[in-house]
């Protein structure tokens, strides 16, 4: 029987924390309540993306979204909305620019601008139920590539594709797969690289939580393709939504005869375990991941023999992260001409991109390769809010570096993101404003890779420390224009030296702001002043004269730096401050700055 | 309370089970942690050596030697929450547990810690509570939190 109305309600972790489990069994029993038929199906759906504004219900076949949905809405959607076909106007979802509402999903910029191939099911179907996806041609690839072609066509498709690992590297799919294809050996093995870690991105764990069975399809294509009988899915302990949704559908697909013996009657064989990461970034590196499955410490080591020739327990491994393998099983079924149609020449097909930071529409988005980073950040992200300044674009984590308001209109791909100093990393992008201190984000990122290092080469182990150590001094007001050239040679040193792409990228961060925002750093060090405000030794607290004398800073001070009649302005004593910002933090009306250009009003 | 010996028999006796069956016995014992004890059992139905289960708990951080609190806590420091005030969070559960970080609470409730990334960059910042993940925290929320877990004990 067909289903009359679909009402989807987003499942994705940030809105089942906000009650989507709830939502979905109101919905129901409201429905039953009110006897509307049995052809009115609820499911929970992976992201929807937009996750500051769930949580969401999107409701089939108009398509209409509603945001910020409550339990006390559901009564009145399912009265009016359901029974009577009238849209509840005030739920609609409205757009973060001119509060205009809109009735269908597809008319949002949000989703107008984006091509969906990875995030196809995303938020479409429900994750735990096989018979969705395979309602979406899900499996269907998988049949085409057993029954109808060899392994060697079915890597030629993937090398034809042009389709490039979308976990950072970008190095080509077809071509990692032809050579774990040509290794010789009784036993292969294909692994699901789910460590993802870089501080920003998400995209993974939105695509294991809303569309599972993706991966495990394609990680069969991959099998069949190089000639492997078992596969890994190698998952962060920390994504137990994910782990979950991942043993049911792997329960699910062995159930239905995708996965096990003999698939389609083709006489091909193909398993697929789940194994926990326990915590260490490193382990995103290939060779660091293998050795954890084996059961050791997560060190990566020297390259080669590569993994295509000697990997998990010494044999042919061929390795793709999360976001590469939701896109094959497309690609088989539209062909490699279709996904090279799409994208630039030398980046074929779509990213994902985790928007984050300062910018009105924080969420996942999927745009082709060659979108220009202001199509990404003003027309689908919405802009900068608070009308505030862009500043810089940090895309690619700790490995990446940051893109310029002046480059904001090159086109993003794998070879222009490396020619401006950044990198496509696993797609990460955070947006920062003129309040964001470019030092002091350097900074930050270069304590994540200390803090992660593996320790286990000299380069990365010590070198990374000693920049760590200068970053502290000039942030704390005590460096020298020495420091600066120190920071450039012994970054290049480790780029060149380190043993893998964690040390090789470490230094990305630091060389780029550098490049980018080298008068910055000369604030810090010959001013001894932080433009943005940020570096607390660099800083003064001033009141502006907007303050309205409410007195509830002096209150806040825990030095009693602060003098001031009730609704007079009040002022700081900057010998006896502490620069701890309470009061910037207690004051209601924004009337405490550390911006330099303020200090003359003291 | 699971018995190690439980969790071990499921598990066929090869080191690539090692990561997997401390994770499983760490988060079944209230505590969290692998005792010494723990490690000889663990290395004896292995067959590898002591110094290598130590070798592979002190290398993740997710593992751990040193008891800890019934709620393990962890505050994301990256980036995406640092820069959504990651610091007035932590401050707060600093200011209402009286710990640090590493250090748990007289009444062996809560171990604090900061950690890195957990993925929920669009809703920072965000702290995790043993297998929960809560985001969009400001320290008012983080003290009800703490306060409703308080009140779970009696």
């Amino acid at each position: 029987m067909l289903d009359r109305m679909h009402i989807l309600i987003c499942g994705g972790a940030e809105c089942k924390e906000s009650n989507s489990v709830e939502l979905r069994d109101l919905f129901k029993s409201e429905i039953e309540r009110l006897n509307l038929g049995d052809d009115i199906q609820t499911a929970l759906t992976g992201c929807f993306g937009l996750c500051a504004l769930g949580p969401h219900v999107l409701i089939y076949p108009e398509e209409t979204l509603y945001s910020g949905v409550k339990l006390e809405d559901v009564r009145e959607i399912v009265e009016q909305h359901i029974a009577k076909g009238k849209p509840v106007d005030r739920l609609l979802f409205k757009g973060e620019f001119d509060r205009k509402k809109f009735r269908n999903r597809s008319e949002l910029t949000f989703f107008a601008k984006q091509t969906r191939i990875a995030l196809r099911n995303c938020g479409v179907i429900n994750p735990l139920d096989v018979n969705e996806y395979i309602a979406r041609h899900g499996y269907e690839a998988l049949g085409k590539v057993l029954t109808t072609m060899t392994p060697e066509e079915t890597v030629q498709v993937m090398l034809d594709s042009g389709l490039r690992g979308r976990g950072g590297g970008g190095f080509p799919t077809g071509r990692k797969w032809q050579f774990c294809a040509n290794s010789v050996s009784d036993k292969k093995y294909v692994i699901c690289n789910a460590d993802e870690g870089d501080p920003g991105a998400f995209m993974d764990r939105a695509v294991l939580e809303g569309d599972p069975h993706s991966v495990l399809e394609a990680m069969t294509i991959n099998g069949y393709a190089i000639g492997a009988d078992t596969g890994y899915i190698y998952i962060r302990a920390e994504y137990p939504l994910a782990v979950q949704r991942l043993e049911l559908a792997i329960g699910e697909a062995r159930e239905l005869g995708m996965l096990g013996k003999n698939i389609f009657d083709s006489g091909f064989d193909f398993n697929i375990e789940l194994r926990l990461g326990a915590g260490a970034f490193v382990c995103g590196e290939e060779t660091a991941l293998i050795a954890s499955i084996e059961g050791e410490r997560g060190m990566p080591r020297n390259k080669p023999p590569y993994p295509a020739v000697k990997g998990l327990f010494g044999k042919p491994t061929n390795v793709n992260n999360v976001e590469t393998y939701a896109n094959i099983p497309v690609v088989y079924l539209k062909g490699a001409d279709w996904f090279k149609s799409i994208g630039t020449e030398k980046s074929s097909g779509t990213k994902v991109f985790a928007l984050g930071g300062k910018i009105a529409n924080t969420g996942l988005l999927e745009v082709p390769m060659g979108t220009t980073l202001r199509e990404v950040i003003y027309e689908i992200g919405g802009g900068i809010p608070n009308k505030r300044e862009f500043k810089a674009a940090q895309t690619g984590g700790p490995s990446g570096g940051c893109i310029t308001a002046e480059s904001l209109d090159t086109p993003i791909d794998f070879d222009n993101l490396i020619a401006l100093g950044s990198m496509m990393g696993s797609g990460g992008m955070i947006v920062m404003d003129e309040d964001n201190c470019m030092v002091d984000v350097a900074r930050f990122y270069l304590e994540f890779t200390v803090e992660e290092s593996c320790g286990k080469c000299t380069p990365c182990r010590e070198g990374t420390k000693r920049m760590l150590d200068i970053l502290n001094r000039i942030c704390e007001g005590e460096g020298t224009m020495e420091d600066l050239d120190v920071l450039e040679s012994l970054g290049k040193m480790i780029k060149d030296s380190s043993l893998c792409g964690l040390g090789q990228t470490a230094p990305n961060p630091v060389l780029s702001t550098l490049k980018h925002f080298r008068k910055e750093y000369e604030a810090h060090v010959i001013d001894k002043v932080c433009p943005a405000g940020v570096c607390s030794n660099l800083t003064k607290y001033v009141v502006l004269d907007n303050c309205i004398g409410c007195t509830k800073c002096a209150r806040n001070c825990p030095v009693g730096a602060i003098e001031g009649k009730v609704k007079e302005k009040h002022f700081i004593d900057l010998d006896l401050c502490i620069r701890c910002g309470a009061c910037k933090t207690a004051c209601p009306v924004n009337a405490i700055s550390t911006k330099p250009e303020s200090w003359g009003a003291m | 309370m699971i018995l190690l010996n439980e969790i071990l028999s499921k598990y066929p006796k090869e080191q690539e089970y090692l990561i997997e069956i401390l994770l499983e016995y760490q988060t079944s014992k209230k505590n969290h942690y692998i005792s010494s004890e723990d490690v000889a059992s663990i290395s004896k139905y292995l067959g590898v050596p002591e110094s290598q289960v130590c070798s592979v708990i002190s290398f993740y951080s997710l593992l751990s030697m040193k008891p800890k609190g019934k709620y393990v806590i962890q505050v994301c420091h990256d980036v995406p929450c640092f820069v959504n005030d990651s610091t007035s969070i932590y401050d707060k559960l600093v200011e209402i547990l009286e710990i640090n970080d590493g250090e748990t609470t007289k009444d062996n409730l809560f171990t604090l810690e900061i950690t890195e990334c957990l993925g929920r960059c669009n809703e920072a910042p965000a702290m995790r509570v043993n297998n929960l993940v809560y985001v969009s925290l400001t320290p008012a929320k983080v003290e009800k939190i703490i306060n409703d877990l308080r009140g779970e004990k009696k």
